[in-house]
């Protein structure tokens, strides 16, 4: 099944079909004359789960960020959804809206509630009734298990807590696509699993997802595949026994030394 | 090799067996006396300048009392009134002047059949204002509306007249006073602030064409003194025009402000921008919201808030400046008074003082009032700093 180049590893698991949710064709970006992805190939199934881990500044969040399109990329090719991605602003607008995304620094709006952070985008981007909003919105906050602070403030809450309510807002756009960068970085490590547990749960109710992160435990547990990227390539794909038990290539190798000691 | 022994009694372990009592605070470091000793003679140099602007008020704020209110004359009907005599040897502020001449220092000419309308507009406009400044108001939305919208247009029409409705015609030439000085603060205060926002998204802008109209505008309006921009709009503006249009002296003092206004109302907002993280337009983008949305829902109201004390203090320097318009030959609040203690009637050697004694009380409030409102609302900031 897996076919190994020799040098430049690539895992082709299965064949990218008219089921993918993401399709990435030869990806390269630049910030000015640095190359920061080179190359990158990777099609994503629907109801697949990816976890996407390297050294820092290696193209990991720079790539995710390629597919809600808050970075531009400058050349290949990039499908969500069966949508094409590249100067269409009503394309780029379609997409954000199927794909939501939880961010490393949280990101809540300050200045509204958890209930209206969560009802923010159904009401002026899906045009839901408010009272409806309010609804969808309160059943995802009991979801992620904070029902109870939807009056509060995001400065109110815990990292923990907040980050969850990034994860409900995203969630109440019913999302075809959810976009993890680096959710638990900038938590106190108390407040880790319970972040964790969330996305686990997500990840069994069947959302599609990638998910960069460095915690190795949520990816041998829940993804389908592990990608692991390097100065802006794709060093090696796997699933995450292989890829935990017998990396094939030297860099992943190395990585896996110092991550897991 | 020895052990070295642990010193006896010292132990690196430690368990508190029972809680530390709480005491009472040592007497003299609460209460009125402790105060004093900590904050006005903490320190020698604390102490002199405790003592040195205690001596400032002394010699300062006795005559002024005494002027302004103790050998003030209250009642009266012309110069007579105020003069020395020998019964009265020492003469204070002229009040009688400024009464007699209250109603032309808030109207100016305005006819006197028609005065009505003018008390009608300050009324509108302190509610406006009240609904705005008062946070916790209800449907600050529809408060919005009314300032920006409604109460413009009625203002207009209420003020300069709409025959139809039997209001008649009052040329411009003919406000002055109070009325002049409320007219181009608020026109400045109105159109800077949305004009401002523009400009300062303007000049964040990604679009070069709008990037560069911005900071042209922005730095051109502001390294020119509001004097000249006055000047220019009201004899420059007429040459860009046809013949006879704009023919208003008031409103082209009122372009002039209003521009000048915004140029520095931009800085202050795109302060304010530059507030809010990245990752606040990030997280509206991911959601689906566009550009004017994630602007108005996301970026906008925390933007502004923490700004606002920023925009009252801009206000308080419109407020002042407006004097200005007198140089183009607007006869606003301080010009009124300029005026009335030119008048012979009331020639005394304590009307002048009389009347920039009132000038002064009456900037003095508004102004002050407007910086204690930006205080409380950096207090109120400040306790719901919710980040």
């Amino acid at each position: 099944m897996a076919s190994v180049e020799a040098g430049d590893v690539k895992v082709a698991l299965r064949p990218a079909s008219a089921e993918a949710a993401v399709e990435i064709r030869g990806l390269h970006k630049w910030f000015g004359e640095f190359q920061v992805l080179r190359d990158v190939d990777l099609t994503l199934r629907r109801g697949e789960r990816i976890v996407v881990c390297g050294p820092s500044g290696s193209g990991k969040s720079t790539l995710i960020r390629c597919i809600n399109g808050l970075e531009q990329f400058q050349q290949g090719g990039l499908v969500v959804d069966g949508i094409a991605l590249g100067n269409d602003v009503k394309a780029l607008a379609q997409v954000r809206r199927d794909v939501g995304m939880v961010f490393q620094q949280f990101n809540l709006f300050p200045h509204l509630t958890v209930l209206e952070n969560c009802t923010l985008a159904p009401i002026n981007v899906r045009k839901m009734p408010q009272k409806q909003a309010e609804e969808v919105a309160l059943k995802f906050l009991k979801r992620v298990r904070i029902p109870e602070q939807a009056d509060k403030y995001p400065g109110q809450l815990s990292g923990g807590q907040q980050q969850r309510v990034a994860i409900a807002r995203a969630l109440c756009m019913s999302p075809k696509l959810m976009l993890f960068d680096e959710p638990t970085s900038a938590l106190d490590p108390e407040m880790v699993k319970e972040v964790l547990d969330t996305m686990v749960q997500l990840a069994m109710d069947g959302m599609t997802m990638i998910v960069v992160t460095h915690e190795m435990g949520f990816a041998r547990q829940v993804a389908d595949r592990v990608v692991f990227m390097d100065a802006g390539q794709i060093v090696e794909i796997n699933t995450p026994e292989e890829f935990f038990n017998h990396p094939q290539h030297e860099r992943t190798k190395l990585f896996l030394s110092q991550i897991l000691k | 090799m020895s052990v070295q022994a642990v010193p006896t009694g010292h132990s690196a372990a430690f368990v508190r067996s029972e809680p530390a009592p709480s005491l009472a605070p040592p007497f003299a470091s609460t209460g009125w006396i402790g105060w004093t000793r900590a904050n006005l003679f903490g320190t020698p140099f604390n102490a002199v300048m405790t003592v040195l602007v205690a001596l400032l008020f002394v010699w300062a704020v006795p005559p002024l009392v005494r002027f302004l209110l103790i050998d003030a004359v209250w009642s009266g009907s012309g110069r007579d009134a105020c003069l020395e005599t020998a019964a009265r040897p020492e003469v204070g502020a002229c009040w009688a002047f400024v009464r007699e001449n209250l109603a032309y220092f808030t109207y100016g000419s305005y006819p006197i059949g028609g005065r009505w309308r003018v008390d009608v507009f300050f009324v509108m406009l302190a509610f406006g204002t009240g609904w705005l400044l008062w946070l916790d108001a209800p449907r600050r939305g529809l408060g919005a509306l009314y300032f920006f919208g409604i109460f413009p247009i009625v203002s207009f029409f209420l003020l300069y007249g709409l025959p139809p409705l039997g209001l008649e015609i009052v040329d411009t030439s003919r406000w002055g006073g109070i009325l002049i000085t409320v007219v181009v603060s608020v026109v400045g205060i109105v159109v800077s602030l949305p004009l401002g926002i523009l400009l300062a998204l303007g000049r964040r802008s990604q679009m070069p064409a709008v990037k560069i109209v911005s900071v042209v505008f922005i730095e051109f309006v502001r390294a020119v003194p509001l004097i000249t921009v006055l000047f220019m709009a009201s004899v420059m503006l007429p040459l860009f025009l046809p013949p006879g249009w704009p023919p208003d002296k008031l409103v082209r003092a009122l372009v002039g402000v209003a521009l000048f206004s915004s140029a520095y109302m931009a800085e202050v907002v795109r302060a304010g921008l530059a507030a809010i993280p990245k990752g606040q337009w990030e997280a509206a983008s991911a959601l689906g919201l566009g550009y004017w949305q994630s602007l108005r829902f996301v970026v906008l109201p925390p933007a502004l808030r923490i700004t606002i004390p920023n925009i009252l203090n801009t206000y308080v320097g419109l407020f002042k400046d407006t004097t200005l318009v007198f140089f183009v030959g607007i006869f606003d609040f301080l010009q009124t008074i300029e005026t009335a203690r030119e008048d012979p009637n009331w020639a005394t050697p304590v009307t002048s003082a009389s009347g920039y004694a009132f000038a002064a009380v009456v900037y003095l409030i508004c102004c002050y009032s407007m910086s204690r409102y930006a205080a409380g609302i950096e207090r109120r900031l400040a306790r719901s700093d919710r980040r």
